[in-house]
């Protein structure tokens, strides 16, 4: 039943997702890619870009996204759903107790170790998804032909960009897509 | 003067639907715009309460931005204001990627389209590669070196070892409790 697997997925996800949008994306790959194989790799990878230049959470995008490609609209709806449940439960109960005793500084404490594994969970995703760029078959084969070296000089390009000017992420995405399309328009003249 | 109920949910419900649509950037950027809306221009919210819904937000898991919302609409109208304030941040997401996702099945396979998202590709990755740059620097920054060594630790372990990130995350939650109670009990005594 892929309303269940779609609502229950994405519960998982957001139950789980601790320390902001990008933490979220090693656990929807795991969900979405991996374990039910909702999307490819690379269909994947184009969904957190579409997520980066879009307004909305990483996680929200994503449950709208793969509900759409599996059942529609209702899809969709379900999903998110799943997603924001455990926030409002998580929320709404930390809230009552926040109004009843004012203490946070257990909270805080435990936050202070999500942060730093957040961090973790980040890189980790960001090293599968720079492998989905780099290489063509997706694994760390550097022969010719499936080793972009173009790809490579984009990402350097654009992280240099996003470091040392105050242009915006999107625009510097964008900068990267159509560097590409011009690039695919060259070799084929 | 507080105003009339019906009043604050249409206001939670205009306010989030506004934000959730033009706020790029995630959502720390969303909660701060909630805080300039509700504190500084209703002053509904009184600034020392809101810094501690904020850190209720970030601590729990999910959507910084929706958890954001939460927080608001409890505070301002209880569950009913949960109910307007969710709503209005989950609409335009859902909306955007809704009309995306019809058009990537039906445009991903021109060669230029792919283009495009493969050239962002590489731009994802280095903005990914740039908030852990900024991330991993401010928990360095702190000099906590039980936080930094774990933070290491639990990005080598996700890359080589085949763990379900639910398991990384609840060790850490885990960790993070006994510790604060552990220092809470030194600073005491």
């Amino acid at each position: 039943m892929i309303f269940l697997s779609l609502f229950l997925s994405f519960f998982h996800i957001g139950a789980l997702s601790f320390g902001g949008g990008y933490a979220a994306i090693l656990l929807i790959q795991e969900q979405v890619v991996d374990k039910h194989q909702w999307l490819t790799q690379s269909a994947f990878t184009d969904l957190i870009s579409i997520a980066e230049m879009t307004p909305g959470s990483i996680a929200l995008n994503a449950a709208t996204f793969v509900g759409n490609q599996m059942a529609g609209l209702p899809g969709a709806i379900v999903a998110t759903l799943g997603c924001i449940l455990p926030s409002c439960i998580f929320v709404s109960l930390l809230a009552w107790i926040y109004t009843r005793c004012r203490r946070l500084s257990l909270i805080q404490g435990v936050l202070a170790v999500l942060r730093a594994i957040a961090v973790a969970l980040i890189a980790k995703a960001g090293v599968t998804i720079m492998t989905t760029a780099f290489f063509s078959n997706g694994t760390w084969d550097f022969s010719a032909g499936n080793f972009q070296i173009r790809m490579l000089v984009f990402f350097a390009v654009a992280l240099l960009l996003l470091r040392k000017t105050k242009l915006s992420p999107i625009l510097i995405m964008t900068m990267c897509g159509v560097a590409e399309v011009s690039a695919e328009l060259l070799s084929r003249l | 003067m507080k105003p009339e109920k019906k009043q604050i949910l249409k206001r939670l419900f205009f306010s989030t639907l506004y934000l959730s649509t033009f706020t790029f950037g995630g959502g720390y950027v969303i909660v701060s715009l909630l805080k300039k809306k509700f504190v500084d221009e209703y002053h509904w919210i009184d600034e020392e309460e809101m810094l501690d819904l904020v850190a209720i937000a970030q601590a729990s898991p999910g959507s910084v931005a929706v958890n954001g919302a939460i927080v608001v609409g409890y505070k301002l109208a209880g569950i009913p204001g949960i109910a307007a304030s969710v709503l209005g941040s989950i609409l335009p997401p859902m909306v955007i990627i809704t009309v995306i996702s019809a058009f990537y099945t039906a445009f991903s396979a021109n060669v230029y389209v792919a283009a495009l998202l493969r050239g962002m590709r590489a731009g994802v990755t280095a903005v990914i590669a740039s908030v852990v740059f900024d991330m991993g620097r401010s928990i360095v920054k702190t000099r906590d070196w039980i936080n930094i060594t774990v933070m290491i630790l639990s990005f080598f372990i996700s890359c080589y070892f085949q763990i379900n990130t639910i398991w990384i995350i609840l060790a850490a939650l885990l960790f993070g409790i006994v510790r604060t109670l552990f220092s809470k009990r030194r600073n005491t005594l």
